[in-house]
This record gives C-alpha cells, sequence and structure tokens, in this order.
C-alpha cells in the first residue's frame, strides 16, 4: 500500500486534501481509545475504514499510528484486521512506532484463535523494519510447528518475509532447514506449496555465497524430491500446480521412460480449464522431448487442440497471453499447424494487438495448398477500416509473396492493391511490389504497366514515394513518362520534406540519366543542383559525390551508381535464432509475450532462479582476463608435469586432427561467426561423477580444456547449469570450430553444440572434445 | 510472483491498492493509467494487457469497467497472473453480488480482507470462494441491484423476459437473504458465443462455437452433482482436418473439437454416459469451457443489396433474417455497415410497421448502426439507407464499405445442441424446496457477412 506522498496526487472534490480531515480522525480516535461503551466496536470501524480509505487513495495518515495502535485493543476480528493492515503499511516509514505495535502483535500470536494467530504473525512479518527483526524467531519458530494448517502456511511465507528483512537472522535460525523438512514432511498441500516457493527463493539467493545453498537448490531438482511433488499433484491447488509444474520443467529424466511416465501422469492436465496450469504443462511436456524429434513432434499435435481451446474462451486478455504461445509454436513449426489456417482469421472486433499476432500466424502457416485462400482471406482485411490492420494484411500478402515460389495470383492481387483508390493501400502496395521486383526481376513488365499509371501527386507517404522513385530509376527504359516524372518532381524539390525521398531521387535520377541521357540531362542538372544547395548533410554529400563522379568518368559513375543487380534471395530476418531459441527456452514466460529473451527486458535479479547470464557480450571482457590467467596456470601445469602428457593408455581412435594450442580469436569475430554459421552437430555427452564435483570451480573446466587446445571465451551460469561457449582451430589451416556447451551438473550432462567453417571435420571434433571432456576431473 | 495490486476506476482513481513485496515504485499506478489511456505504441488501437515500462511488467483486465491490475519485476507465466486477476474479480463478485465500482467503493475492506488471504507475499494462497469463507470476516454491504446494469455471462438472463428470476444471481454467496433464510438453489447455464462469417454470396467462410457451462450453487452442505450430457457426444475429430465439414451435419450428433474441465469435475463417468460427476464449491465458475466447428445453423442470415443511385447517391438494402422457431425471440440486436468515408447524409426507411427499432448514422467513423429490440424467430426485417455522398464513388462503393456485422443475444437456444439432459442433485432429502435452473443463450461473438 502506498504510504504516500502528499503531493504525488493533486486533490480533487472527491478526494479530500487531508490536513484537516486527518487532525479530526486524529481526536475522534482518541475519544474512542479509553471507551468502553457498548456498540464502541461499530463505530471505531466506521473510524477505521476512513483511515484505510484515506490511505488507499494516497493521503499520508500515518500521524495516527498512535491513535490506531491504541484503539486496537479489541477482540474485534474486523477491527483487527483493518489495524493489521494500517500498522503493515506503515510500519516502515516510522520504525520508533512499530515497536509499539510488537507487545500487542506477540500476544496475538499466542491466542486460542488460529485465525487470529495466523493474521498476527503475518502482520508482524510484515512490518519491514530491520531492527525489529530479533522479535520475529521465537513466533515464527512456534508457528511454524503450529497445530493449525493455517497458521503454518502463514509461518512459512513469514520466513521468507524474515529472509528478506535479515537474511542472516533467517539463515542463523535455521529456519531454511525447518523448511525442508516441512516441505517434504507436512500433510496439507498449501503449506508444502508455500515451502517450494519460499526454498527456491532463498536458496537462489543464497547459492552466489554459499555451497551449501547451491547444494540444496540442486537437491530441488533431483529425481526423488521431483517425484514427490508429482506424485501429489492432484491434492495441490491449481496455483501450487503451477509451481510444481514449473518446477518439473527443469527436471530432466535420466532414462527415456521415465519422459513417458511423466507425461502419462500429467497428461489430464491439458484439460484443465486454467490457462496457467496448462501452458505449465505444455512446457514440461516440449521440455521433455527436446532431444526426441518425433516425440516432440507429437507433442505439438497433441497441445493444438487445448491451446485453441483456451484461446477462445476466457477473456481477451487471457486469450492473448495465450495465443502469444500459440505464436510462437506456430512460428516454430509452420507445418504443423498449416491445416489449422482458418483459426487465425481475425475477428471483426479483436483488438489490434491479437490481429496483428494472427496476421503473422497466417504469413507463416502459409503454404502451396492454402495460400490461395489465405492470400484472399488477407484481401478482405486490407479493404478494411482499420487501416493499421489494413497495412498489415498488406505487408502479409507481400511477405507471402516473397516466400512462396509461384507468386503469379499473388502479385495480380497486389496489383489490384494500386488500382484502389485508398492513399494507404496504394503506399503499402508500392513498397511491396518495389521489393518483390527485387527478388523476381521477371515481374518488371506487368508491374510496371501498372506502376506507370499510378500519379506520383496522390503518393504522399515517404517510404511509398521513395519506392516509387525507385521503380522509376531503375525501370526508366521501360517507363516511357520515367524521365518526365522525374522531372516534375525535382521541381519541386522544396516541398518535398523527407530527406529519404530526396535521397532516392537523386538516385533515380541518375540512373535515368544513363539509360535516356538527351530526355534527363536536364532533370539531373536541376537535381544536382538542388542537392548541392540541400540543408541536409547526408543529400548534400550525395549529390557533390554524383557530381564529381560524373566529372571524373561517367562510365564509372554508371558501373557504382547503376550496376547490373542480382535478384535477392532471402530478405534478412530481423530475429537470430538464437534470440528464437533463447525465447522457447523461456516459454510460459513474459518472453513469449514481449518476443524478447528476458536479459533484454529485465534486471539480473528478476530473471527467475535458473537463468544463465551467458550473454556473450556481457562476458567478453571477462573471458579475456580468463584467458590470460589459463594460461599462465596451463604453464605451471606443464612444469608440474600434470598436464595432459600423462595420456591415459591406449586412446581409442587416435585423432586425425590437430588443433593448434595458440589459437585466438576475439569475441567479436566469435560472436559473428556464431550468428553465420549453421550447427553442424548437437550432442549430448554425460560428464563422469568427478568430472561434475570437479565443476564447483568452473575455471578448472577452462583450465583443462586449453590443455586439449581448446579455448574459453566466454562462460556464465550457476549450479546446476553451467554454459560455456569454446573455440578451436586446426593446427594447418585457419579453419575454426565453434563450440556451446551447457553443463547441468545435477543430471551429469552435457549438451554440445559444434559448428565449424570446414563442417566435414566437425565429427572429428566432437570425438576430440568428448574425450577432452571425458578426461576432466580425473586425478 | 507478483509485487503489487490494484483496482482502478475509469477515471485512474485507486478503489484498492496494495503492496506485497515493496519492489516497486509508488507511483506504478499513475505510471500504468498514463500509459493505458494514451498507448501510443505499434500505431493506435488498446494497449495490450501486458506491457513493460522500465522494467516494471504491468498485467491488467478489464472487469465490469474497472482496471484490475498487478505489477511485477519478475519474469512470471503471464497466463498465471491474467487468470489471477480475473479470478480475483470473480471472487470479489461472488461476495459483493454485483461487481461495479460504486459496490467496490463500499466493500473496500472486505476487499483488503480478501486479497490479504488471497495473495502473501506476491504468492498465491487460494482464490477459492469457500475456502475464503473461513477467513473473512467482513459482511458485503449490498449495493442495490435493481437500479444497475448487470455484468458478466449472467447478466443476460436479466433483459426482456421474465422468465427467470435474475436478480437470484447477483446475490451475494455470503450475505442473507432480507428473509434471514437462505434459498436453495443452483443455476447452469449454458452460454454459447458464436462466429460466423458468410462470404458475399452467402456461403459460410468459418464458424465456431465457443462454449461454456457456468454454475452457480447456493446449495447448502456441498451435495454431490450430476450433469448429464447429450448422449451422443464426442469429443475431438480424430485426425480429420478440423474443418473438414462432413456428413454430420444434421445427423444429430454433437461433436466437440475439444474442451476443459474445473478442477473439481470427475470424468470418471464420462467416457461410458457422458456424465459429469462435481461437488460444487462456492461461487459461480465455469464446469466445462468447450469449442466446436462442427457446422450448424446460423442463427440469422443477413443480405445487403447496394444500388448506386445517381454520381452522388446510392442506396443500400438490409435484411436480416430469423432462421429460428418462432417460439424463440432474439432481443438486443445491432447490426452495424462501415458506409464509404466520403458520406455525408443518409435517410433511413423503415418497414411500414415496424417498432423498437432505432437508426443511427455516426458520422465520425461513417458507420451504418440498426438495433432491433427484439426479432422473433421466422419474421425477416428490412432497412432500406439512402446515403449521399461528397464525391463521385466511380463504382467502388462495395469496395469502400462493410462488412456487415451483428450482435444479438438469444435466451433459450443453442446452436450446439449441446444440451444438459438432467441435473442430479445428491440430497440428504433434508430440504426438498429446491430450485434448479438450467438455462440456455446464445450471443454473436463476431458475426459478420461480406459485401
Amino acid at each position: 500500500m502506498a504510504p504516500p506522498a502528499q503531493s504525488q496526487r493533486s486533490p480533487s472534490p472527491s478526494q479530500p486534501s487531508g490536513k484537516g480531515e486527518v487532525s479530526d480522525l486524529k481526536s475522534q480516535l482518541r475519544q474512542l481509545a479509553g471507551s468502553r461503551a457498548p456498540g464502541i466496536d461499530d463505530s471505531k470501524r466506521e473510524l477505521f475504514k476512513k483511515v484505510i480509505s484515506y490511505m488507499t487513495v494516497g493521503i499520508d495518515v500515518s500521524s495516527l499510528f498512535g491513535e490506531m495502535v491504541m484503539c486496537s485493543a479489541t477482540s474485534d476480528i474486523v477491527l483487527k484486521k483493518m489495524c493489521y493492515l494500517y500498522v503493515g503499511n506503515y510500519a516502515k516509514v516510522n520504525p520508533d512506532l512499530a515497536l509499539l505495535t510488537i507487545n500487542f502483535l506477540q500476544r496475538d500470536c499466542k491466542d486460542e484463535d488460529p485465525m487470529i494467530r495466523g493474521l498476527a504473525l503475518r502482520s508482524l512479518c510484515s512490518l519491514r523494519v530491520a531492527n525489529l527483526v530479533e522479535y520475529l524467531v521465537g513466533p515464527l519458530g512456534s508457528g511454524l510447528k503450529d497445530n493449525n494448517n493455517y497458521v503454518r502456511t502463514v509461518a512459512v511465507m513469514g520466513v521468507l518475509k524474515l529472509y528478506h528483512i535479515s537474511a542472516s537472522t533467517c539463515v542463523d535460525a535455521d529456519f531454511p532447514a525447518m523448511l525442508k523438512h516441512s516441505m517434504l514432511n507436512d500433510s496439507d498441500a498449501q503449506v508444502v506449496a508455500n515451502c517450494l516457493s519460499a526454498l527456491q527463493e532463498i536458496w537462489s539467493s543464497e547459492a552466489s555465497s554459499s555451497e551449501e545453498a547451491s547444494r540444496e537448490r540442486e537437491a530441488l531438482l533431483s529425481k526423488p524430491v521431483v517425484y514427490y511433488f508429482l506424485n501429489r499433484i492432484k491434492e495441490f491447488s491449481e496455483w501450487a500446480q503451477c509451481l510444481v509444474l514449473e518446477l518439473v520443467g527443469k527436471y530432466v529424466p535420466s532414462e527415456t521412460s521415465e519422459i513417458f511416465d511423466i507425461m502419462n501422469l500429467l497428461e489430464d492436465r491439458l484439460q484443465h480449464a486454467n490457462g496457467a496450469v496448462v501452458l505449465a504443462t505444455i512446457k514440461v511436456f516440449l521440455q521433455l522431448t527436446l532431444s526426441m524429434t518425433d516425440v516432440h513432434q507429437q507433442v505439438y499435435e497433441r497441445i493444438k487442440a487445448p491451446l485453441l481451446t483456451l484461446v477462445s474462451s476466457g477473456s481477451p486478455e487471457q486469450s492473448y497471453a495465450v495465443l502469444s504461445h500459440l505464436h510462437l509454436l506456430v512460428m516454430r513449426a509452420p507445418f504443423i499447424f498449416s491445416s489449422d489456417y482458418k483459426h487465425f482469421y481475425c475477428q471483426y472486433n479483436e483488438p489490434s494487438y491479437v490481429k496483428k499476432l494472427k496476421l503473422e500466424m497466417l504469413t507463416a502457416v502459409a503454404n502451396e495448398s492454402n495460400t490461395y485462400e489465405i492470400v484472399t482471406e488477407l484481401c478482405e482485411y486490407a479493404a478494411n477500416v482499420d487501416i493499421p490492420i489494413a497495412r498489415e494484411s498488406i505487408r502479409a500478402v507481400g511477405k507471402i509473396a516473397l516466400q512462396q515460389y509461384d507468386v503469379n495470383a499473388i502479385v495480380d492481387r497486389l496489383l489490384q492493391f494500386l488500382e484502389m483508390e485508398k492513399d494507404y493501400v496504394t503506399a503499402e502496395a508500392l513498397v511491396l511490389v518495389k521489393d518483390l521486383l527485387r527478388k523476381y526481376p521477371q515481374w518488371s513488365q506487368d508491374c510496371i504497366a501498372v506502376v506507370g499509371n499510378i500519379s506520383s501527386k496522390n503518393i504522399q507517404e515517404p517510404k511509398a514515394k521513395a519506392a516509387l522513385i525507385w521503380m522509376l530509376g531503375e525501370y526508366s527504359q521501360d517507363m516511357h513518362d520515367a524521365p518526365y516524372i522525374l522531372e516534375s518532381l525535382i521541381e519541386n524539390w522544396e516541398d518535398e520534406h523527407s530527406a529519404e525521398v530526396r535521397l532516392h531521387l537523386l538516385t533515380a535520377v541518375m540512373k535515368c540519366f544513363f539509360k535516356r541521357p538527351p530526355e534527363t540531362q536536364k532533370a539531373l542538372g536541376a537535381a544536382l543542383a538542388a542537392g548541392l544547395a540541400d540543408f541536409h548533410q547526408d543529400v548534400h554529400d550525395r549529390a557533390l559525390f554524383y557530381y564529381r563522379l560524373l566529372q571524373y568518368n561517367v562510365s564509372v559513375a554508371q558501373r557504382v551508381v547503376d550496376p547490373p543487380k542480382q535478384a535477392v534471395s532471402v530478405f534478412a530476418d530481423t530475429q537470430s535464432s538464437e534470440i528464437k531459441d533463447r525465447i522457447f527456452d523461456e516459454f510460459n514466460s513474459l518472453s513469449v509475450v514481449y518476443q524478447k529473451p528476458s536479459y533484454m527486458f529485465t534486471d539480473k535479479e528478476h530473471r527467475g532462479p535458473f537463468e544463465f547470464s551467458d550473454e556473450l557480450g556481457h562476458l567478453s571482457i571477462g573471458a579475456e582476463s580468463t584467458g590470460h590467467a589459463s594460461q599462465s596456470s596451463l604453464a605451471i601445469d606443464d612444469l608440474l608435469g600434470l598436464g595432459l602428457p600423462v595420456a591415459p593408455a591406449p586412446a581409442p581412435s587416435p585423432p586425425l586432427l590437430k588443433l593448434n594450442s595458440k589459437a585466438v580469436l576475439d569475441p567479436g569475430t566469435f560472436q559473428q561467426k556464431w550468428r553465420q554459421l549453421p550447427i553442424s552437430l548437437s550432442q549430448e555427452y554425460s560428464v563422469s561423477p568427478r568430472g561434475v564435483a570437479a565443476l564447483t570451480a568452473p575455471q578448472a573446466l577452462l583450465r583443462h580444456m586449453q590443455g586439449h587446445s581448446i579455448h574459453c571465451i566466454a562462460s556464465g551460469g550457476q549450479s546446476p547449469n553451467y554454459k560455456f561457449f569454446f573455440f578451436a582451430q586446426k593446427a594447418e589451416e585457419s579453419s575454426t570450430f565453434l563450440v556451446e556447451c551447457i553443463i547441468n551438473t545435477s543430471s551429469a550432462k552435457a549438451q554440445i553444440k559444434i559448428k565449424a567453417d570446414d563442417q566435414s571435420a566437425s565429427e572429428a571434433f566432437s570425438t576430440l572434445f568428448q574425450s577432452a571432456l571425458s578426461e576432466f576431473g580425473l586425478p | 510472483m507478483i509485487s503489487q495490486f490494484f483496482v482502478l476506476s475509469q477515471r485512474g482513481d485507486n478503489i484498492v491498492f496494495r503492496d506485497y513485496r515493496g519492489e516497486v515504485q509508488k507511483g506504478s499506478a499513475e505510471i500504468f493509467f498514463r500509459k493505458v489511456k494514451f498507448w501510443k505504441e505499434d500505431g493506435d488501437g488498446d494497449a495490450p494487457p501486458i506491457f513493460n515500462v522500465d522494467g516494471v511488467n504491468y498485467f491488467h483486465v478489464k472487469v465490469a469497467g474497472l482496471l484490475f491490475v498487478a505489477t511485477t519485476r519478475v519474469n512470471v507465466s503471464p497466463s498465471l497472473v491474467l487468470e489471477l486477476l480475473q479470478r480475483i474479480a470473480r471472487v470479489i463478485k461472488d461476495y459483493l453480488g454485483v461487481l461495479n465500482e460504486d459496490s467496490l467503493r463500499k466493500n473496500f475492506v472486505l476487499v483488503y480482507e480478501l486479497l490479504d488471504e488471497v495473495i502473501d507475499f506476491g504468492y498465491v494462497e487460494t482464490t477459492s470462494t469457500e475456502v475464503l469463507k473461513s477467513y473473512v470476516f467482513n459482511e458485503p454491504i449490498v449495493v442495490d441491484v435493481a437500479r444497475l446494469p448487470s455484468l458478466g455471462p449472467a447478466g443476460i438472463f436479466m433483459q426482456g423476459t421474465k422468465r427467470m428470476p435474475g436478480t437470484a444471481v447477483t446475490k451475494s454467496v455470503v450475505a442473507n437473504e432480507p428473509g434471514g433464510r437462505k434459498r436453495e438453489e443452483i443455476f447452469v447455464d449454458i452460454i454459447e458465443k458464436i462466429s460466423v462469417t458468410f462470404s458475399s454470396s452467402g456461403y459460410i467462410l468459418t464458424s465456431e462455437i465457443d462454449g461454456t457451462i457456468q454454475m452457480k450453487s447456493y446449495l447448502t452442505g456441498n451435495p454431490e452433482i450430476r450433469l448429464a450430457l447429450n448422449d451422443d457426444l464426442s469429443i475431438g475429430r480424430g485426425g480429420r482436418s478440423i474443418y473438414d465439414y462432413g456428413s454430420s451435419y444434421g445427423s444429430g450428433a454433437v461433436i466437440l473439437d475439444d474442451c476443459n474441465f474445473h478442477e473439481s469435475v470427475h470424468l470418471d463417468s464420462f467416457e461410458d454416459d457422458r456424465t459429469l460427476t462435481l461437488v460444487p464449491p462456492d461461487g459461480e465458475f465455469p464446469v466445462m469451457n468447450y469449442r466446436m466447428t462442427q457446422e450448424f445453423k446460423p442463427p440469422f442470415r443477413i443480405n445487403t443489396l447496394i444500388e448506386e443511385a445517381g454520381p452522388l447517391k446510392a442506396e443500400v438494402i438490409l435484411k436480416v433474417r430469423a432462421e429460428f422457431s418462432s417460439s424463440i425471440t432474439a432481443n438486443t440486436i445491432l447490426v452495424q455497415m462501415p458506409l464509404p468515408t466520403y458520406t455525408t447524409r443518409v435517410s433511413f426507411e423503415l418497414e411500414p410497421g415496424a417498432v423498437g427499432n432505432t437508426t443511427d448514422f455516426k458520422e465520425a467513423n461513417k458507420r451504418l448502426e440498426w438495433g432491433l429490440k427484439k426479432i422473433v424467430g421466422g419474421s425477416e426485417h428490412t432497412l432500406r439507407a439512402k446515403l449521399t455522398f461528397s464525391q463521385e464513388s466511380h463504382g467502388n462503393i462495395v469496395k469502400e464499405s462493410g462488412p456487415v456485422s451483428m450482435t444479438f443475444t438469444i435466451p433459450m437456444y443453442n446452436a450446439s445442441r449441446l444440451q444438459v439432459k438432467y441435473l442430479q442433485i445428491a440430497k440428504k432429502a433434508k430440504n426438498d424446496n429446491l430450485y434448479r435452473w438450467v438455462r440456455y443463450v446464445t450471443q454473436a461473438n463476431s458475426y459478420v457477412a461480406r459485401l
């Protein structure tokens, strides 16, 4: 609740400004405090209500603290609750006065009525005053052992609150261990669930400083604990089920049969009316089957119907959240959803953020068999009264055209758009036609015939105007009027506000000049003069550049400005596959709704307990220093004779591949290569128990791998998940191998992705890598 | 895990504000409201239900004209938070009987009491009205429902027909009736929202029914209830494409594409005899949600005719035909059609003897609106509209107007033919004054005819 500065909100007639009213309340409370008249509780209730309502709208009533506490000596539970609410709100800003409440709260913690015990304990822990923590330990300890489950659920959350006020007090009192005991033994499911929430928070935050906490956190993901929760799942409330499912989603089973057992057990959760339960279940299914391509695909088929049902039931807000997840899946595997395209048709009354998602899905699922119907539907939207959506629809048609081979029919539709007399439709269509021509130059004849009929006067939007001008320049020999249209555009140079358009105009008139010099010469002269006088730096520079180029040599100028073009085969994707994978890993979180991985919108401590901090860019600085450190320590290793030279017995197959032990690669190049190269090999190895144990100091692995001429460029993560990026180079040539290695210490598995300049060698490199890894931790 | 929860009025006033973790700054309600009110990102349109400002994630749902908001800095499950907000609204409604700004302001102390038990330190404890009853002590101050338009799905039963004791559904689950004694009753509502898109030639392009069986129980002692659905109900269309309209049309079988169930529902005998068994918790909840794309007979046919009448004039003729039994009456019908942007004036002509019709031309968004109070099954209604343009239309009128859309409510009608065959209450025969209400209603979700 807001203990609010008065300045925050300007007083409006309906909201009293405060001062006078607050002092009125104060004197009234004083009168009531001592009174024992019958019916006094009712008048107190009315007063308390007033106080709370002031508090809600943001009036500072903290000056009533003393009076409120005096009035709270009552057996009326409604009054007590209001008083607790008030105290919880203002204790933090009035730590001295908060001390006044400790007494009555502690007394209430021992009340006969479990309801009052629970309430008092909750309020006591909600004071958020650091110097009062000593008073919390006792009541919390007995609260955890209370025979009433309500009190115990409150106490468990109380421990977590205490941890946030004073972590050391909480840990010193050994509360985490008590929670762990309750988690595994309490009969009440809500107590168990609260323990899990609290322990996840406490141990995640302790893990960075305490090895024990980090081991405990790993233990939450161990088989016995996960199975304990799974077996009780139906006892939990739907919200606690979400918590458990989240935990199970991080569990890595050791055998395939486990995967099927878990999925069978959770199958009916897909029929739950609560979308959060269904999505959490889907995440488990998706994560479990990641490495089993066939089953993974079956999972997609299985979850389709429940997702579609959730999208169409519930409030528009809920359906948006589900639709965002469906969107992610459709984008990952469009072919699985290609027969369901009708579900992605927009309804006229849907909000535009929903329509946008649907348009993207329609674009993605378009294939040979459904394109005709999808494009027909999209064309309906293009005539829609909702202009932003009409624009998006036209863009969608264009995107479909760019991803299909048989664009015949689509081009016709686009050309029809050009003829529709709606500015924004023509504008969008022009931009698209331009892109289409860059990919399919063979369509130029048809398009130009239509584009030639468009009057440039009717086009106002800079993007569209630029597209039209580009086409005029590019196809000036086929468009009869091109030089004259350009000329009239140049005459209006002064009125053209967009620098982008003026830049295009300069280039177009140059191109036109090379093709039809006599007709364009005058216009070119005018354009260069206007360009040189232009106040916009880029326009001025380009005009000057063209002018000098022409002065130097016209044929060179032509080669620079108007070279023969190759058709564009693929337009660049806006999002890298790295980012898309990351979002998929964060299924059932905000990352999916924002279409961004969490590191792009949350600060580190709020990313959730099991996230990596492995953004390459962030770590490259650290990696450089580790590089030096490991080099020097390698030297020591060698001196002591502890390095790999003492090779274990006969190597199974002597690797043909030799690596350069002094390979270098800067982080920038690494990132670039990582983005460009496809994954040539992806594997999972087991890590020996000793290797896992040795990973408590991840630096050791870096040193070890360096001994095998495999260098680390970045590393990160916390137990149980570590992530490393390695690179290596061939000894004879500068062919590079890049490796992403994720080691999960609780499952003792390493997942490896290898990218290579020379893909044929990646198999050999993988063997080398695996043997190097398997030796890690050996004495 | 959430950090704050608050409810804002349409004007942006805090009605309830609860900070659970103190991780988000205090001005969050104002930041949120400003952002929602002046949403600018990605063009116009409404603010999405989830957005991020300076590292704080804001979630909101709109219920009864109020904004229910949660904030957090953590990367949580969006469905969980939105579902929670919706559920909090429902719990409050269960308690107050009616959920609106007035009832919330009168009962905000009770609402704080509820919120304390629903969420502790940002984690959800319970949203069950049943469980909450034992923790919550304030008595709701019931607002006068007679004057207020009811909200929520059950509200539609209060319109027009006096068949149902409409006010009963707006009573609180905890407050006693004026008479002192609680009436033993249970409401089962089958609510279907239908979406149909007709092509210009009247052919059905897409159709879908989204249905829910909603229950609200005021029975004491939590008796077990058995709910029997159609025997021939089948679920899933095994392998076939969902839009593969087969011979099933007219054969009588009801085929659902998919459905889901409330936690309390036992499906032990569902496979055998299509019976749902449950012990209904207090308050309102969906027993089952279902989705159907099997072809069905649309309740209304819409015919639109556009004729040019000179360079600056045209006539639009709209015909609506009700294709359901004459014993059924649809109400609150609204037909809308966007007209070309250069339309300046519209004059309307109704059939002779038409009653309860309203016609309007909305100048701002150039939209024709035709409202009808009721339409009796089997009847047909026509509207003629004469349009005047400010510029020549070049024969593009059809391209620049439409599609025609329609909203309506049809009580005692359901398009899917899904039925509750019987509703059995296992009762210790103490009280025979049991009231059972099974009600059907169909509403238009997106009902569109293209030109």
